[in-house]
């Protein structure tokens, strides 16, 4: 086994996290699919990090998290303001953008 | 415009005070129309002292002028440069010479007594104030068109008369048939306008020059055909002006204006500004007998036309129209003769234009007598309440005839006996012509004796006034009997006292040049006979008919020709067939090429915007997923660019 | 036990078996846990999905010679962005949007084909890429991993941590500020809520459900003296999940105790003020249950 496999992991949690994203209805599982995305991303980093012995894909990976973690917090305010106001989570209700 | 002083080359005195004839009838119309209701207690008074004014100056003109022989009698004032462009200088300037005054002393003379005769007549209106405002800013107009030195300067007091003529038309605009009339007057003369415009233009292209005495020196050295052309497009201008053969239809409508205005302008004085373009152009027509032979033909036709029209109009002041038409028609038709006419156009010209007035002042006091009443049928009888009225319209009615020895004889005589003169060799022109003016003298005696005997002889016919009490015809007040006695002794005596001796004849020589010489197919002895017959017998039928005999307040059906004839022989029909259907087809499809071309272009690149628009706007679904699922599918189909490109 | 896991490369920059087994053991376990966030019906199934998935990452970091990212991954994500979720999934309740039901017309094959063709895409990327031979991280990390990424963090990206750190803070503001409701409305006391219950004339509040003594049975609804179901007196979040019991079985059932089936069962006169509220049977725990859930919505 090498790292290559690492990277076809992460890269199948990745295509599962868009998929999720486009096919679940319920905004908060959509962002859950986003937030696998993300992690997905983390474990390639972390892979690359290993495969060139340089700790900067490391560091990255840790920003990654930090970034993810201010996104999800206002992310979620969004989805409950949402959801204050129209009594529905799903991502289909929201279609001002509708031509 | 830069006045720099008056200048004269005159060989008589006075010659300087040429500018205050136009001067201060503008200055009345100016402080009449800007006074307001201020000046409505004593405004009349004031617009009948403006054309007396004018008439003063004018009699000092001529007996100034009469002091040096006839030679040395024109003189140009000049009020300094007008127009300074490139090679081009005009100065604004007045030409008097024996024709200008004799318009002069007609419309100062003519229009005095009928401002007089107004005073009375628009007594009972609320805007008599602007009634004289206007009158005098026709006043003005008219002598700014027979006084100028230049083409272009006529061209200004042209178009002044046109505004007070669409103005006094319209003057009781509050009635719609009546505004329209005004409009339609104004559309058609426009029409001539455009006429005196090309002639304008042409003269400039060909000469460089638009004052009469440049343009009279220079037509010798012209092209016939240019000539020509100018002489036709001065005709237009003429025909538009002065209602002639086809630009004609307007006059009729023309009388929805108060009688006085009818009097004035569309009989004595306005209407007869073609005539005087044609003979003041005599240099031009002389040098183009086609342009000149186009000339009789519109008179000729413009004569019998408008006393056909006349036998069958039973409004007084539509018959009165018609018979202005025709009589103008005479006169063209003179113009058109050249030199051998000239001068019995501007004669039969000014004794038309006394006794015409005459007639309408009397047709107007007529109305005055009778609730404004202007159907004859109507009528009937009346010389026995209207004395004074029936005096002086008998001695206009006469004159008109051409009955020995009044005016009409003196002035209408020549021109038949003129239009018997061979021209150019031409037998068959003096046949035609002169015949024509022979039977139009003979159908002129039926219609104006149709009028007068049905408006003063036969029958009372009167019926109640519009509120219901019974007529009471009654004599008018002396301010408007006055002019009318004045107009008929005009009537009377004008044409002795001008054709005896030719003195006439001769006083134009310095503008019309010499009388040429010409010898009549039928001798002058046997078409005196000839008319004076034909006059009387036409005059007896008409007595027969409708003196004598019962006239029907109905008017019968009548034949086929009486019947066109009630129509003015279908002129707006034509004009209604040949240019406002076309035109307005024109414009339709011009509206409809607008549309569907040039719109269409927009609009088709609008609509289909619009449409790639709806078909972008139906992806569009407004659902993030479905953005989202494009974007992933974007991705994959760059990654598989990608990668394929690498390989 | 974290350095134990930890493992070396070989000089070909192959993995040692106990990795290989650990990642292939891990890899199923978390690509099947990814699969039930996508097919799971219920969000919070989706949400321990991912948990399974997260912890399993943590310990491919750790395994990747990288353990202080795995106790992060496992103290940040399992943790506090996850309980975030979770809280979130709360607050908002059951949704209709929880089902798997897809509404917008191909989505679903357009989703396929993205996901399938997103794996084959960048499956042909890893492929394709030539590698060196794997370093390992035993020279990076020095004396230890922490050790060695503060030295970075806190070294060449001291400039990008304040920035992150901004970043927080205006997060934290910005989710206050989003959530944070102005009061329109006077707030309504206790006391002004009883007087208005008062005033309405419904002093017993709505109807309570038909409690039966045959199973949990607050799903079913009470009758009112027509014998008809009245649809209010159930849960809402039972009725949003379709759990309730029919009540015409039960309606069913008093009329035969009213048709006399019953001889001995005599059934009190109806008052006029018992209409709204007249629950076949009810005792007083049942109403004081209802009460809470009034107090509740």
């Amino acid at each position: 086994m090498t790292l290559t496999h690492y990277v076809v992991l992460a890269a199948i949690l990745f295509s599962i996290g868009a998929t999720t994203v486009l096919v679940r209805r319920n905004a908060i599982i959509v962002f859950m699919g986003v937030e696998l995305m993300l992690n997905a991303t983390n474990l390639a980093l972390v892979t690359f990090s290993r495969m060139h012995g340089n700790l900067t894909g490391q560091v990255l990976a840790f920003f990654v998290m930090v970034v993810a973690a201010a996104e999800v917090v206002i992310g979620l305010a969004i989805i409950i303001s949402i959801f204050r106001t129209r009594r529905s989570a799903s991502v289909d209700d929201v279609n001002l953008l509708k031509g | 415009m830069l006045i720099t002083g008056i200048t004269t080359d005159a060989a008589w005195s006075g010659a300087a005070l040429a500018p205050w004839l136009v001067g201060i009838p503008l200055l009345s119309a100016a402080v009449l129309l800007l006074a307001g209701r201020r000046s409505d207690r004593w405004g009349h008074w004031l617009g009948v002292l403006a054309p007396l004014a004018s008439l003063v100056i004018g009699v000092v003109l001529l007996f100034s002028m009469l002091s040096v022989p006839g030679g040395s009698r024109t003189a140009t004032v000049s009020l300094g440069r007008w127009i300074d462009a490139g090679t081009f200088h005009l100065d604004a300037g007045f030409r008097i010479d024996p024709l200008s005054l004799t318009f002069v002393l007609l419309v100062t003379f003519v229009g005095t007594l009928i401002h007089v005769y107004s005073v009375a007549y628009m007594e009972h209106d609320a805007d008599r104030r602007r009634f004289f405002a206007y009158m005098n800013l026709f006043v003005a107009a008219m002598l700014l068109l027979v006084t100028a030195s230049s083409y272009l300067l006529l061209f200004v007091g042209w178009e002044g008369v046109g505004l007070a003529s669409y103005l006094l038309i319209g003057f009781w605009n509050h009635n719609p048939v009546y505004a329209a009339a005004a409009k339609k007057a104004f559309v058609a003369n426009r029409i001539g306008d455009v006429g005196l415009i090309v002639a304008m233009g042409l003269l400039f292209s060909h000469v460089g020059a638009l004052d009469f005495a440049t343009v009279d020196a220079a037509v010798p050295h012209l092209s016939t055909g240019a000539v020509t052309a100018i002489g036709l497009m001065l005709l237009l201008a003429a025909c538009g002006k002065s209602a002639q053969f086809p630009l004609q239809s307007w006059l009729g409508d023309a009388m929805a204006g108060p009688t006085p205005v009818s009097a004035l302008i569309h009989a004595a004085t306005m209407v007869t500004a073609g005539v005087y373009l044609v003979v003041r152009s005599n240099a031009i027509f002389t040098a183009a007998p086609d342009a000149r032979l186009v000339v009789t033909i519109v008179g000729a036709i413009s004569l019998l036309f408008g006393a056909i029209v006349g036998c069958a109009k039973d409004d007084i002041k539509k018959a009165l129209a018609a018979s202005t038409m025709s009589q103008i028609g005479y006169m063209m038709l003179a113009a058109g003769l050249g030199p051998v006419g000239y001068a019995f156009a501007i004669m039969h010209l000014v004794t038309h234009g006394f006794f015409k007035a005459g007639l309408f002042l009397g047709a107007g006091s007529v109305m005055h007598g009778m609730d404004d009443q202007t159907d004859m049928r109507g009528f009937g009888g009346l010389g026995r309440t209207m004395k004074i009225t029936y005096f002086t319209v008998m001695a206009g009615w006469l004159a008109i005839l051409g009955m020995f020895p009044l005016s009409g004889f003196w002035s209408k005589d020549p021109i038949i006996e003129a239009a018997f003169v061979p021209q150019d060799g031409q037998t068959w022109r003096a046949w035609v012509f002169g015949l024509v003016a022979l039977l139009g003298a003979g159908i002129t005696s039926f219609y104006m004796s149709r009028l007068f005997f049905m408006t003063f002889e036969g029958k009372r016919r009167w019926t109640t006034k519009t509120d219901g009490t019974p007529q009471h015809p009654h004599e008018a007040p002396a301010l408007m009997t006055v002019p009318m006695v004045i107009l008929a002794i005009g009537s009377v005596g004008l044409g002795a006292f001008l054709a005896v001796g030719d003195r006439f004849t001769r006083w134009l020589e310095p503008v019309t040049g010499p009388r040429g010489d010409g010898q009549a197919v039928l001798p002058g002895w046997l078409l005196i006979t000839l008319s004076l017959v034909l006059v009387i017998g036409a005059a007896a039928y008409a007595w027969t008919r409708y003196a004598v005999a019962e006239v029907p307040a109905t008017p019968p059906v009548g034949t086929l020709v009486t019947r066109a004839a009630r129509k003015d022989l279908y002129q707006d029909v034509v004009n209604d067939a040949a240019l406002v259907v076309p035109g307005r087809m024109l414009t339709r499809s011009l509206v409809f090429g607008d549309r569907a071309v040039v719109d269409g272009a927009v609009s088709g690149i609008a609509k289909s915007t619009v449409k790639v628009g709806d078909l972008a706007r139906k992806v569009q679904t407004g659902h993030v997923r479905s953005y989202a699922a494009t974007m992933t599918l974007g991705v994959v189909v760059l990654a598989v660019v990608v990668l394929l490109l690498g390989s | 036990m974290l350095s134990s896991l930890a493992t070396s490369l070989t000089d070909a920059g192959r993995t040692t078996t106990g990795e290989a087994i650990l990642f292939w053991v891990l890899a199923i376990v978390m690509v099947l846990a990814a699969g039930g966030l996508l097919f799971a019906r219920k969000a919070v199934h989706a949400a321990l999905s991912l948990v399974v998935v997260m912890i399993g990452l943590a310990f491919l970091y750790v395994a990747q010679d990288a353990p202080f990212l795995g106790v992060v991954q496992v103290v940040v994500y399992t943790g506090a962005i996850m309980m975030l979720f979770l809280f979130v999934l709360m607050l908002v309740g059951v949704d209709a949007s929880d089902t798997l039901t897809e509404t917008l017309r191909g989505q679903r094959w357009v989703a396929a084909l993205a996901g399938l063709g997103l794996v084959v895409v960048l499956a042909g990327v890893v492929g394709r890429a030539h590698y060196g031979p794997a370093v390992g991280l035993t020279d990076a990390n020095g004396a230890s991993n922490p050790v060695a990424l503060a030295r970075l963090v806190f070294g060449s990206y001291a400039f990008a941590l304040e920035a992150v750190g901004a970043l927080l803070i205006t997060a934290a503001i910005g989710a206050i500020m989003l959530t944070h409701r102005r009061r329109m409305t006077p707030r309504v006391t206790q006391r002004a809520r009883s007087t208005a219950r008062v005033l309405s004339g419904t002093l017993a509040g709505k109807p309570v459900p038909g409690v039966y003594a045959r199973h949990n049975a607050m799903d079913v609804p009470a009758l009112d003296p027509q014998g008809r179901p009245i649809e209010e007196s159930v849960s809402r979040v039972l009725r949003v999940r379709g759990q309730e019991a029919d009540a015409r079985e039960y309606a069913a059932r008093i009329d035969r105790v009213l048709s006399g089936d019953w001889a001995n069962t005599v059934r009190p006169p109806l008052t006029a003020t018992s209409e709204t509220s007249s629950a076949p049977a009810t005792d007083d725990s049942d109403a004081a249950e209802k009460s809470d859930e009034e107090a509740k919505a």
